[in-house]
């Protein structure tokens, strides 16, 4: 009998064929996935690419210059102090008074060497710049750093600065303000970088440069002698320093392109080239700032959590009871039926219309429940509906249909044998649901809820329309708060022409993703916690 | 014949049942009777409606949308399809056995205690638990694991559990849908001594394509068979040697014989 199928070596030629199809396909399928993982690789480049690099800063007055200039004031307006155009000037008053101390540059020293002694600093002596007495003063050996500060600026007698020293007064000679020899004493005694001076310091620069008057507003949220070192620092760089950043680069260009970069700042005279991460702790915590040097973002991410927070326990009940009503108890009838296209057609309506749904119904014509008017709570004068629960619950209709269908068919894949074994033991159909449809359909619902929420975290258009604070440096404190979000908070920066806002924008986009990882992390433990494990 | 005699000596009985799906007849005029404390044999070809009517019993045809019924399916003399009966109380009282097991993705301890405890059992459970294991003929096996996932038994073992899940409400009645024909011939036997020592406090309806199994195990045998256009009708019904040796039809007798089906 003939044999209608290849046999022998067509055989192998067809079947290879057949495998070769196969191939191709999952060849192509292979392409795809890495297409995807190509666009998200970009993406992040793009967006660390632009989240840090140099920066060029101009400030009012330069860190360094603001510390060394107050020391070096300080030693100037020390009592019995006296300055020296001349160095041999100063060497000779040096010599003839044994209660004095003196500063010389290493070469004036050696020239004098024969009058004078140096005197070591315990630690090591300091470069380009001797502390001198006179070869009469015969108490002092070494000094340590911490005696000097006292030694040229507040001691009235040698005893202050040392006990076992004498009583005598102490009398200073130093060179001139703006010689080198004293501005290398200054920077290596005191230090040149705000960050590292004492609480005490900062306040007495602060009152230096800054009248009372304008240091009101910020007494007035919290007295001086309360804060910390650090706030009182950022109060000193916002006021005294005044940094504006002129110009940015991307980290490509930074690290790449460095000459061209030295080259652009030398054309900017007041600018200090700083390397600068636009991702910083800071930028977390501070709030909306019109200077994108100080500006954060959180006030976008608690607003955002608020939102999520609202929208997540209006939709996600809603939904999945929807859900369980139209699977379950459902009887498939025409209403059922069209019920179920209508629910299909809005999750792929344009997101802006929910805004403008939301606009007209939550804001305005629910403004009183949802501006708290109701509750009592909400400064009758500025509240309106345009709050955080407005918000939630338009994100809310927004993700609803998107949950209905997913738990819908989360519900369907439960197995019918289940059921049919719940009921035939006696058990109601209420019990069936509660008992093994939803503990079994609980992992394909959280996974639905889990997207349908990254939407609603990462949507704009919707909450502009419901009227999302362009301007707002209060932290929302409930759900009758005024918010920001995130999306808004970066679409808003972007929009500005400050180079700066583009590199912060990055920064708040990376925030964006980090939260996006954790609350998708955390939904998924609680997934894997809680589905039915046999 | 009077009610109380029907309801002393039958567990339950139809009268004229029909049932359609949708506008399909499915089954018509089936007057069955099964005795108390008997294994029932339902046996014939594919699609004669011998589940449809096996489901008619506990009211599993109620989840499907389109089935209808009409006649009666007394059990204690009342009709359990009058309006006034509720299916859920119904199934306690007649449970069922299915052709694939199905236990709950659940322990073995729960597989049993589960359906107990929705239907407000208040005595000592794991006493129920543990009779009902040794009723289907399972405990021995199971006693040391009881917390294991129900689907880390065998296939006879999962059919002896969903037996000691149904039996764990203590019903009247036990429905088997094809029990046995997803397992092997061992365990398939071992399901049937069972059957006979359940036979002594519960009455059995068993559903099955298996003639041998039928003619071992059943007491009472009933023969359906379809019309020409595939409507399902009860044939012939008798005591099981009778049915299996003289039959009274000629249909019955071949597929007796293996002529068809």
């Amino acid at each position: 009998m003939t044999s209608y199928f290849p046999e022998g070596d067509e055989l192998q030629k067809f079947v290879k064929r057949r495998r070769q199809k196969g191939l191709i396909w999952r060849s192509l399928f292979l392409l795809a996935t890495t297409l995807g993982v190509i666009v998200l690789m970009v993406l992040l480049v793009t967006i660390i690419n632009d989240s840090m690099g140099y920066a060029a800063v101009a400030y009012k007055i330069a860190p360094d210059e603001l510390v060394v200039g107050f020391y070096r004031g300080m030693m100037l307006d020390a009592p019995r102090t006296q300055t020296y155009a001349d160095p041999d000037d100063l060497a000779g008053a040096l010599a003839g008074n044994p209660n004095a101390v003196g500063l010389l540059d290493p070469a004036a020293f050696q020239a004098h060497a024969d009058i004078l002694r140096q005197v070591q600093v315990a630690g090591g002596d300091l470069s380009g710049v001797v502390v001198a007495v006179s070869k009469d003063n015969d108490w002092v050996q070494n000094v340590t750093i911490l005696e000097l500060t006292p030694l040229f600026t507040v001691a009235e007698t040698w005893s202050d600065v040392r006990p076992g020293w004498p009583d005598a007064p102490v009398h200073r000679a130093l060179p001139e303000a703006g010689s080198p020899a004293l501005d290398a004493f200054v920077t290596q005694v005191y230090g040149d970088d705000p960050a590292e001076q004492p609480i005490e310091a900062l306040l007495a620069m602060l009152a230096q440069h800054r009248s009372a008057g304008a240091l009101r507003q910020f007494v007035a949220e919290k007295p001086l002698a309360l804060r910390t070192q650090e706030e009182v620092l950022a109060i000193l760089e916002e006021q005294v320093l005044e940094p504006t950043v002129v110009e940015t680069w991307s980290l490509y260009e930074s690290l790449f392109d460095r000459a061209a970069i030295k080259e652009a700042a030398a054309g900017m005279p007041d600018a200090h080239l700083e390397f600068r991460r636009w991702i910083t702790w800071d930028f977390i915590t501070s709030p909306q700032s019109s200077q994108p040097e100080y500006a954060g973002v959180r006030t976008a991410i608690l607003g955002s959590l608020w939102v999520v927070f609202i929208t997540l326990i209006f939709a996600v009940p809603v939904g999945i009871g929807a859900a369980i009503y139209l699977e379950e108890y459902g009887s498939g009838s025409w209403l059922d039926q069209l019920i179920e296209t209508n629910i299909n057609n809005l999750a792929g309506v344009p997101s802006i219309i929910y805004g403008m749904l939301g606009l007209a119904v939550f804001v305005r014509a629910l403004g009183p429940l949802t501006s708290g008017a109701i509750f009592g709570v909400g400064d009758p004068t500025t509240s309106n509906g345009r709050t955080i629960l407005s918000a939630g619950l338009t994100l809310g209709l927004l993700i609803l249909p998107i949950i209905i269908i997913n738990a819908r068919e989360a519900i369907r894949a439960v197995p019918q044998a289940f059921r049919e074994a719940s009921l035939g033991l006696g058990a109601t159909k209420w019990q069936t649901i509660w008992h093994h449809v939803l503990p079994n359909a609980i992992p394909g619902i959280l996974t639905g809820s889990i997207l349908a929420i990254s939407r609603a975290f990462g949507e704009t258009a919707p909450l502009i329309v419901v009227g999302a604070s362009t301007a707002i440096f209060l932290d929302p404190s409930g759900p009758f708060s005024k918010f920001t979000t995130l999306p808004i908070q970066i679409y808003q920066w972007t929009a500005r022409p400050q180079a700066a806002f583009q590199n912060l924008a990055a920064a708040a986009i990376i925030v964006l993703l980090a939260l996006l990882l954790a609350l998708n992390a955390f939904a998924i433990y609680l997934r894997n916690r809680y589905a039915v494990r046999y | 014949m009077n009610i109380q005699t029907t309801a002393a000596t039958y567990a339950i009985e139809t009268r004229n049942l029909n049932v359609y799906y949708g506008d399909f007849h499915a089954v018509k005029d089936v007057n069955l009777r099964i005795h108390k404390n008997k294994i029932t044999a339902l046996i014939g070809p594919s699609g004669c409606g011998k589940s449809t009517v096996l489901r008619c019993f506990n009211r599993m045809n109620d989840l499907i949308p389109s089935a209808r019924i009409e006649g009666d399916v007394l059990f204690h003399g009342k009709n359990i399809y009058d309006p006034d009966v509720d299916p859920v109380q119904v199934r306690r009282r007649i449970g069922m056995v299915f052709q694939k097991p199905n236990p709950f993705p659940k322990s073995i301890y729960d597989n049993v205690a589960w359906g107990a405890k929705i239907n407000g059992f208040k005595g000592d459970l794991d006493a129920l638990v543990q009779e009902s294991l040794e009723r289907a003929a399972l405990w021995n096996e199971v006693k040391d694991k009881l917390d294991a996932s129900g689907y880390s038994l065998s296939g006879g073992q999962q059919q002896r559990l969903c037996i000691a899940r149904a039996l764990a409400v203590k019903p009247d009645i036990i429905l088997m849908d094809e029990p046995t024909s997803a397992l092997d011939p061992i365990a398939s036997l071992r399901i049937e001594e069972l059957m006979w020592e359940l036979a002594q406090d519960v009455t059995i309806i068993v559903v099955t394509h298996n003639m041998q199994q039928a003619a071992r195990v059943s007491d009472y045998t009933a023969f359906f068979t379809v019309t020409p256009d595939r409507t399902g009708y009860m044939e012939e019904f008798g005591e099981t040697p009778q049915i299996f040796t003289t039959p009274a039809s000629k249909i019955t007798e071949d597929y007796i014989t293996g002529r068809f089906g």
